[in-house]
């Protein structure tokens, strides 16, 4: 007996929703197994872990807080992702931009500087478009490969962000723990819910979100793009210029993150801190694909991810289960999307055996 | 014809689909040791398919095949080898990088010496000198096609099958082959010769087995019959003819190619030596060749994806364009029908009215840079049923679409942006032959309403019926121009093998 | 101990998991595939190789339950790629992502333990050459053998049939699949060895480099294998000399903050990736001009 995998004719709409959701339950599955063998206390862990975050509203408030930086960083990722540009690098494009939105705070710690706020922000996200820039330019002039420039550069952010927290900015009143003063209030994002930690910054995602379905369905440049991921050849011979592609999808990737890392900086965190992106940039990663780098799917799964870290951190107490299991469940997910994406795309066919079908 | 002693090879009702397409069915055939045996029929009957379950690539859904009269089960290539099955593939399958000792120690066991002994001794006695120490991506196509057949012939097989071998070989060259064909054939061995040139096998072959549609529509012997009989036999009726073309008086130049040199990009590529060449308004001018001796470049630095050393070496509609873009050379009134349909021309997973927008987008499809979804739809509806292409409407996916209906999408689109200079390139590779008939009706109706035309084709025919001055492209020199009306094929011939005087 | 004398102590050792991975990865993509999850796969075969050691006390063991197990691990990248034909990169990450997430899961209770490494031995006669023998020609076990399995790897891949082959499927998989030879199958086979070396790259790190267990202590070390491949133009020579370079630059790195230089210490710490960039930008340039 022979198995062959038969492309359908069309891509249902329903594989767009039908993937994920068997990836979450296969996931679970697979999840419940591990921390069974682990000795783990499983079905403590999976209700803590997707169920508790619904449980309270501050809990929920909290998931939506989370899903800010994610939700932000994978739509500019996600755009790149579907030209075949893979900056995954955003995590230090966004710390990148945490740190330039907090260079006004930490020089005017009193404040006393029109437009804080407004400054920082557009600091932010022009600090994260220019550091992957870098990558792009390397790519366009020197034909290096983004994958591993935009990678290697996330881990010189992180020795940036070392360096000024345990020298320049440290807080010479913060008990020498490596970060920055507390913003004052005028560099704080205001509050969009009230009694709740979520900031503005949440509306700035959908807004974003809105805007990369706008330009990736309904524009010719989200056209365009597309074309140049799917059929590179296609692109050039309608003259679709390529490095302009390449340069394009890097910027919105990097605007994005050093958005979303100048939206931390100045909402929830308040100061600059070197646990400032707790793998934000990776995460989004998953959750880019996890959307099947669809804008709105994106929105779906980011809420998804935030809800697993928001769960994970109430599994960490109820059910003792390290911190890495998030992690864990997070590579499940993508690795059974994968699959699930893939085998609905295709049907299995049987090929009967030769000779056999004299029917 | 029906002998005591089993066939070599036997099918009988093999039948084959591949999702909705039934590729193969019932198909009955009989090759008998010591014959060169033809499979006729046009592109897209299953002639491939059926080489396929032969060579043991693909396997039959139903029917058997039986080799000396016993029933077989081939699973994989080297199935096949080891009865003794030899294929020649269409497209080789040779590998660029390595040299050709090394290509045949892939498939032959010994060591890379007594190999390349014995290529040298297989290669004069059956007139196939090829140098075993060269790199296979320094050889032209046919020393290629002569190391695969060397190959083959190191596993000693009974049967050698040949996929379409003189597409790639200019006429003289077909000569050679032919000879070396009849040679083995004297040793005892047997040969399948897949084509669809009729008057190949009615040249060489002792029987034919014609397909259409999947299916065996006759089995004849060639020799006893007319070009014509075997025509109707493999498209089901006559042959369709075009009015002869009447040529014009030509029009200004509109395409200048003048001193053109190129580098190739890859060690692959084939190096460009100053071209020179004019396109008039009402003219079609075709370029003869075979593929890769300069095709793909030329092309790429015509439509603008490749850019020529200096801006003066291409000049469009007056303007000098070397150093230009596609696009720019499109906004002067270019259009570009590519050899590859697939991932160039069209994008596969997109659907028809999306990939209208690829070149079409001048045509109001935007609006401050959104889509007007409404104004895609319609010109592909336009297209669908201008251009008679054969699909459930323009939200189907262009990678479902067959070669042919796709290629008459493609050249409706780029007709319908009314270009002033068209290029065609190959304009009808794995087209049936009604879909062909009408794209070189389009091809001059598009001339009649004064375009200029650049067609390259490795067609000869082709280029005769439609074409009114013609090139022929070898190792990157381009020929002066010649008259069609007074040249022959074997005049081109000569420019194809350089042997012109 | 001088800095030169630390500098040739160490430099091996500290390219040891680089070349290991780096070699690996190198008979994957000649195969014409891309599996980006090395860091993963490294830190999983760690944290095995660490557990093993800690339980067992034997290094053999620790060595080959981490190849195999990394080794099995990189069946999942083979699965979603050759199997279903899901997207190269974003397997590569998901493998990626998942090997990070065991080894912090299963390696949580051991956090900080420590255990025995391996001794170091000098060859017979040349470790009493003044300098060079007791620093350069004194080596563990895993040195000598590695340095071994080099000198095979380019035997295999450049002078008999079965690196002929691995070329040719690379170069061209509709051919080699024509000619009969089972494509797929040899591409799985390359990724359960990239895997291998992978595990047996992270088993090095952990159990005899550092021989402690940290979260995240494979610190982008996958990566920069990665990038060592290209560096290397897929030669393993050249990526072997690449490797070598890398090790001699985490180790001057270390002995120049020893010696106190008044440089920041994350300027050197980035040295490693500053140098990949830029590495990457000669080699993509010399390709593209070359064309």
């Amino acid at each position: 007996m022979r198995l062959r995998l038969v492309r359908r004719d069309t891509a249902s709409r329903m594989a767009m929703i039908a993937a994920p959701v068997a990836a979450l339950v296969l996931s679970c599955l697979a999840s419940l197994i591990l921390f069974a063998l682990l000795g783990k206390p499983a079905g403590a862990a999976l209700y803590a872990l997707l169920l508790k975050p619904f449980l309270t509203w501050y809990s929920f408030s909290e998931v939506l807080l989370k899903m800010t930086p994610l939700l932000l960083i994978a739509q500019g990722l996600a755009i790149g992702f579907r030209a075949n540009v893979f900056n995954i690098g955003a995590e230090g494009q966004f710390i990148i931009g945490a740190i330039c939105a907090s260079a006004l705070p930490v020089w005017y710690p009193d404040g006393a500087v029109p437009m804080m706020l407004p400054a920082m922000i557009v600091a932010g996200a022009l600090g994260g478009m220019a550091y992957a820039l870098i990558a792009a330019v390397l790519r366009t002039r020197f034909g290096a490969s983004e994958i591993l420039v935009t990678l290697m550069m996330s881990l010189i952010a992180v020795q940036i962000l070392n360096y000024l927290l345990l020298g320049p900015w440290k807080d010479p009143r913060g008990f020498n723990f490596p970060q920055s003063v507390m913003f004052p209030g005028n560099a704080l994002l205001p509050i969009l819910l009230p009694g709740t930690r979520t900031t503005i910054a949440f509306a700035f995602a959908l807004i974003a979100s809105a805007l990369a379905y706008l330009m990736m369905q309904h524009h010719f440049r989200g056209y365009q793009l597309r074309t140049a991921g799917l059929a590179p050849r296609a692109a050039g011979y309608a003259g679709f210029n390529a490095p302009g592609m390449v340069l394009l999808s890097l910027a919105l990737g990097g605007l994005a993150a050093g958005l979303a890392g100048a939206s931390e900086v100045a909402g929830p965190l308040g100061q600059l801190q070197r646990s400032v992106s707790s793998g934000y940039g990776y995460a989004a990663i998953i959750v880019a694909y996890l959307g099947g780098l669809n804008p709105i799917g994106i929105v779906a799964s980011s809420f998804l991810i935030s809800v697993i870290y928001i769960g994970g951190d109430s599994a960490t107490v109820s059910a003792a289960l390290p911190v890495a299991a998030v992690e864990v469940f997070q590579g499940f997910l993508l690795v059974f999307y994968l699959l699930t994406f893939t085998s609905i795309r295709y049907r299995i066919e049987v090929a009967s055996p030769q000779g056999s079908g004299a029917r | 014809m029906t002998s005591q002693a089993p066939a070599l090879l036997r099918l009988s009702g093999v039948s084959k689909r591949y999702g909705a397409v039934q590729a193969n069915s019932g198909i009955d055939l009989a090759v008998l040791a010591g014959s060169i045996h033809a499979v006729l029929g046009e592109n897209g009957a299953g002639k491939s398919t059926l080489m396929k379950m032969i060579y043991g690539v693909e396997q039959p859904d139903e029917g058997q095949i039986l080799w000396n009269g016993a029933q077989v089960q081939m699973t994989r290539p080297s199935d096949a080898q080891a009865l003794g099955i030899g294929m020649v593939f269409q497209h080789f399958s040779l590998f660029e990088t390595l040299s050709v000792v090394q290509n045949v120690a892939l498939m032959v066991p010994g060591k890379q010496a007594d190999l390349a002994a014995k290529i040298k001794v297989l290669g004069e006695q059956f007139g196939l000198t090829v140098d075993p120490g060269a790199m296979v991506h320094r050889l032209s196509v046919g020393e290629r096609q002569r190391v695969e057949i060397i190959r083959c012939l190191l596993l000693e097989p009974k049967l050698l099958i040949l996929d379409e071998p003189t597409s790639v070989l200019p006429p003289q060259s077909v000569r050679l082959l032919f000879a070396t064909l009849r040679s083995l054939q004297e040793k005892g061995m047997a040969i399948l010769f897949i084509s669809h040139k009729l008057d190949e096998i009615r040249e060489l072959c002792d029987e034919a087995t014609v397909l259409r549609g999947g299916r065996v529509t006759g089995r004849v012997d060639p020799r006893q019959h007319s070009a014509a009989d075997l025509a109707k036999l493999m498209i089901g009726h006559e042959m369709p003819k075009l009015d002869a073309a009447k040529t014009r008086a030509a029009g200004e130049v509109c395409l200048s190619i003048s001193g053109l040199s190129h580098r190739p990009k890859t060690r692959f590529g084939t190096a460009l030596q100053s071209i020179n060449l004019d396109l008039r308004a009402g003219q079609i001018v075709g370029i003869a060749g075979i593929s890769g001796n300069g095709q793909q470049e030329l092309a790429a630095l015509i439509s603008g994806e490749a850019l020529s050393e200096r801006a003066e070496m291409i000049t469009l509609m007056g303007q000098k364009v070397g150093r230009m873009g596609p696009a720019q050379r499109r906004a002067l009134g270019f259009a570009f029908v590519p050899e590859e349909r697939l991932g160039r021309g069209a994008v596969p997973e997109m659907s028809l009215a999306d990939n209208s927008l690829l070149t079409a987008h001048r045509l109001g499809m935007l609006r401050g840079g959104f889509i007007r979804r409404a104004a895609e739809r319609a010109f592909t509806k336009d297209c669908i049923a201008e251009f008679d292409v054969r699909t459930p409407g323009p939200e189907a996916e262009a990678g479902a679409m067959s070669g042919g209906n796709l290629q008459k999408f493609i050249i409706g689109r780029e007709i319908m942006l009314n270009p002033k200079v068209m290029l065609v390139s190959q304009p009808t590779w794995g087209v049936d032959v009604g879909a062909a008939a009408a794209i070189r009706r389009r091809l001059l109706q598009l001339r009649d309403q004064g375009a200029a035309l650049l067609v390259i084709s490795e067609e000869l025919e082709e280029l005769f019926e439609i074409c009114d001055i013609l090139h022929v492209l070898r190792a990157g020199q381009l020929s002066a121009p010649l008259q069609a009306a007074n040249t022959t094929a074997q005049d081109i011939g000569a420019h194809m093998i350089g042997a012109q005087a | 101990m001088s800095a030169l004398e630390f500098l040739l102590a160490g430099t091996l050792a500290a390219a040891l998991p680089l070349l290991l991975a780096a070699l690996g990865e190198m008979v994957v993509e000649r195969t014409g595939v891309l599996n980006l999850g090395l860091e993963g796969m490294m830190a999983l075969g760690a944290v095995i190789a660490f557990i093993c050691v800690y339980h067992s006390g034997s290094h053999i063991l620790g060595f080959a339950v981490a190849a195999l197990v990394s080794a099995a691990f990189a069946m999942i990248f083979a699965g979603l790629v050759l199997g279903v034909r899901a997207n190269e990169v974003a397997a590569g990450l998901a493998i990626g992502v998942l090997g990070l997430g065991l080894s912090a899961l299963f390696g949580k209770t051991y956090e900080s333990q420590t255990i025995k490494g391996l001794p170091d031995f000098g060859l017979p006669l040349l470790s009493n050459i003044p300098v060079i023998g007791p620093t350069l020609l004194t080596q563990d076990l895993v040195v000598w053998l590695t340095i071994i399995g080099t000198v095979v790897l380019w035997y295999v891949l450049n002078k008999t049939k079965l690196g002929l082959i691995i070329t040719a499927v690379g170069e061209n998989s509709v051919a080699a699949r024509a000619i009969g030879y089972p494509v797929v199958a040899i591409r799985c086979a390359a990724v359960a060895f990239g895997g291998a070396m992978c595990g047996l790259a992270g088993a090095y790190a952990a159990t005899v480099y550092t021989p402690l267990w940290a979260d995240g202590m494979i610190a982008g070390r996958g990566w920069i294998a990665l990038a060592l491949v290209v560096f290397g133009t897929w030669q393993t020579g050249r990526v072997a000399f690449g490797a070598v370079l890398f090790g001699l630059l985490s180790i001057g790195q270390l002995s120049v903050q020893a010696m106190g230089v008044a440089l920041p210490s994350q300027l050197l710490s980035s040295l490693p990736y500053l140098a990949t960039i830029l590495m990457l930008v000669v080699i993509s340039r010399r390709r593209m001009s070359l064309g």
